[in-house]
């Protein structure tokens, strides 16, 4: 049998050496004349252990890394192309630890297949929640999402079958589906994992979103700093458009819908839904005031379905395996799984994806292996640049939007960003405002004009200028822009701010006491 | 800078393809720059005229989106991420590296044209963070050394 081999093509891999590995590796069984078959398979997210080379043995896949161009004739001499042993061999990929703690629904496939083999999508259970949904009446498809729990991934947590039932219950001769991947948080790659790995489980999702509210066309907003995720999902539509996946008769039935993708042009404020639908558009991406909630007037006025990478691509296996079943995981309200990113100064970093409930501290020691410099981890930044600071003293917080919201923080996309006690929390603060003014829309005045005001107050506390009076003047603005702010980009840009003036004083050259609100 | 014949030439026919597009600006700045490099400021007449849009509308989109140039960019473009996982893992010392090393600032040139530096928020990288762009690629784990060895290869490929 020819042996098989699996480099991955996922771009974090690429980054760190996966394409010349790959080269290394045709070339030298060239040199040998052996015959061996590679492919290209998505990352299975271990980054701290890419480029991650797979063997299929009879046992499963023989996981070798991080495989080095100079690794090369040393793996052939120990025929690792056999599953033989090298000093690189961490054994079977399924049976390492950090892997195989995980529960992965949205990301079953990923890492496993190669992410344009439409075949193998359908071998690894590919299209079989749409399948199940293109016999269903629309209304048992969104009660469906509904009973499955799933809240907006993208951060704002919000219901995902409401949302899709109020653009079902909108008449309308035209809607869309818009999928947000404008996915700008800092410690955050969980979307162009599914772009760049799984596509087809993305474009099944938008499929399954059209059917459950009447939709025929859907645009995929993807930023532009991901192009190897956009060469990707151009040719997967193709290749779903070959297969009569998309375009008109889907699966020989009267249903259509498109798909395009758009290129967004590194805007972060456009991954808010609103500014994002200008920006589809054509227009700047000012944020539009809310009502009209975009379910009702969103793109071109039109009832628009705007969701999240990983919210869309969680819909097939809900459609397929039932919503008690995704459900079951989580805690509380918080239901099903989210993929969380290890992301930052992380000795072990890569894409977990596990139940909500699990704690900080477990994902950031047990997983992530302690700090990448072997500091202690002073502060985490989780859900994002507007995500709060959190100190060591609540790393027992169970990750589960509730619990999060308890103690003034999101859980948002899931990134989490660890620093080490080399990180000055300050001037982390002063840069919350200084990307809030760089990204501000400038449609109202909290947002433009506080977020350089934010940076001013800063610098004059750090320089011991009237602290106290400034001190308080800081918490007056953080409250003006909380509660005065269009959306979360103003909004939020005070929760690391003033959390890292809470947990972290001592950074702004500040004793304890005068801190207190 | 006026625009050559062939420039104009290719605007209009960019202009064109995007007539019947809805929300054609965005598609269409891609274009232009993929094809030209950056959006000139004298394209937006040919744009307006087409499209019926006022040169205010256009020159507010093109300045509203950090991906847009309107000026040509050196052969290479380098971007390093800014944001918070980089920080953590010393993004700021590959930032002023690159700056001193090229002797430019954010958004300028080298005077051989060999490299644009810009700064960019968020590569989807963080996992192997500080990451930098050389045009499409990105580079996990930079060190001082990998940015020597980006720029080397910048002026071999030249």
């Amino acid at each position: 049998m020819t042996p098989k081999i699996y480099i991955p093509i996922d771009s974090t891999a690429l980054s760190l050496g996966a394409e010349e590995v790959y080269r290394a590796i045709l070339l030298e069984s060239e040199k040998r004349n052996l015959d061996i078959k590679i492919i290209r398979n998505g990352s299975r997210g271990l980054f701290f252990l890419e480029p991650l080379v797979e063997v299929e043995t009879d046992k499963g896949r023989m996981a070798y890394g991080p495989v080095d161009i100079s690794d090369v004739p040393s793996l052939f001499d120990s025929e690792f192309f056999m599953g033989k042993p090298h000093e690189l061999c961490l054994g079977l990929t399924e049976e390492i630890d950090w892997l195989k703690k995980q529960e992965r629904l949205t990301y079953a496939r990923v890492g496993i297949t190669d992410p344009l083999n439409i075949e193998d999508y359908e071998k690894h259970d590919g299209f079989n929640g749409l399948k199940n949904a293109i016999k269903l009446e629309p209304q048992l498809i969104v009660k469906e999402v509904t009973d499955s729990g799933l809240r907006g991934r993208g951060g704002a947590a919000f219901p995902t079958g409401i949302k899709w039932q109020t653009v079902l219950d909108t008449p309308s001769e035209k809607k869309y589906i818009v999928c947000n991947a404008d996915e700008g948080d800092s410690g955050t790659y969980s979307d162009r994992m599914i772009m760049e790995n799984d596509p087809f489980v993305l474009i099944e999702g938008m499929i399954i979103a059209g059917l459950a509210v009447g939709a025929d066309m859907g645009y995929i907003y993807l930023r532009s700093e991901y192009p190897h995720a956009l060469a990707v999902l151009n040719k997967a539509i193709d290749i779903a458009k070959e297969n009569n996946y998309l375009g008109n008769n889907i699966l020989g039935t009267n249903h259509n819908f498109e798909l395009e993708v758009t290129r967004a042009a590194g805007a972060y404020i456009c991954g808010e839904e609103t500014s994002l639908l200008e920006s589809l558009e054509g227009k700047r991406g000012m944020v539009r005031y809310k009502p009209p909630l975009p379910a009702i007037e969103g793109l071109y006025g039109k009832p628009t379905v705007v969701n999240n990478v990983i919210s869309l691509a969680t819909i097939p296996i809900i459609m397929d395996k039932g919503a008690a079943y995704y459900a079951d995981f989580g805690i509380g309200r918080s239901k099903g799984t989210l993929p969380i990113q290890l992301a930052g100064n992380i000795k072990n970093t890569g894409l977990i994806e596990k139940a909500f409930g699990i704690t900080l501290r477990e994902l950031l020691y047990d997983f992530g292996g302690g700090s990448a410099t072997g500091k202690p981890i002073k502060a985490v930044q989780v859900g994002g640049p507007l995500g709060a600071f959190l100190p060591e003293a609540q790393f027992d917080t169970p990750l589960a939007y509730e619990k999060f919201s308890e103690i003034n923080a999101v859980v948002g996309h899931g990134g989490i960003v660890a620093f080490d006690t080399t990180a000055d929390m300050s001037k982390l603060a002063r840069y919350s405002f200084e990307f809030c003014a760089i990204e501000s829309c400038g449609k109202c005045t909290p947002c433009r004009i506080g977020s350089t005001r934010g940076m001013e107050v800063i610098d004059k506390i750090k320089s011991g200028k009237d602290q106290e009076k400034n001190i308080k003047l800081l918490r007056d603005l953080g409250d003006t822009m909380v509660d005065g702010s269009l959306c979360a980009m103003g909004g939020m840009t005070p929760f690391p701010v003033i959390s890292a003036l809470n947990f972290f004083p001592e950074d702004f050259g500040v004793e304890k006491k005068e801190t207190s609100a | 800078m006026t625009l050559t014949d062939i420039q104009i030439k290719k605007i209009e026919q960019h202009v064109s393809h995007f007539q019947d597009t809805p929300g054609a600006l965005l598609p269409l700045m891609h274009a232009i720059q993929d094809d030209l490099g950056y959006v000139p400021e004298d394209s937006y007449p040919i744009i307006s005229k087409a499209y019926n849009l006022s040169i205010a509308e256009i020159h507010g989109f093109v300045t509203f989106y950090h991906h847009f140039r309107t000026h040509p960019a050196g052969k290479n473009v380098l971007q390093v991420c800014r944001a918070e996982s980089c920080q953590a893992m010393g993004a700021e010392e590959i930032e002023l590296y690159c700056k001193d090393t090229l002797g430019i600032d954010y958004h300028e040139t080298t005077d051989d044209n060999l490299i644009t530096l810009e700064p960019i928020y968020c590569l989807g990288n963080c996992a192997c963070s500080p990451a930098v762009m050389i045009n499409d690629n990105v580079i996990g784990r930079v060190s001082k050394k990998k940015i020597d060895d980006i720029i080397r290869m910048a002026k071999e490929n030249s």
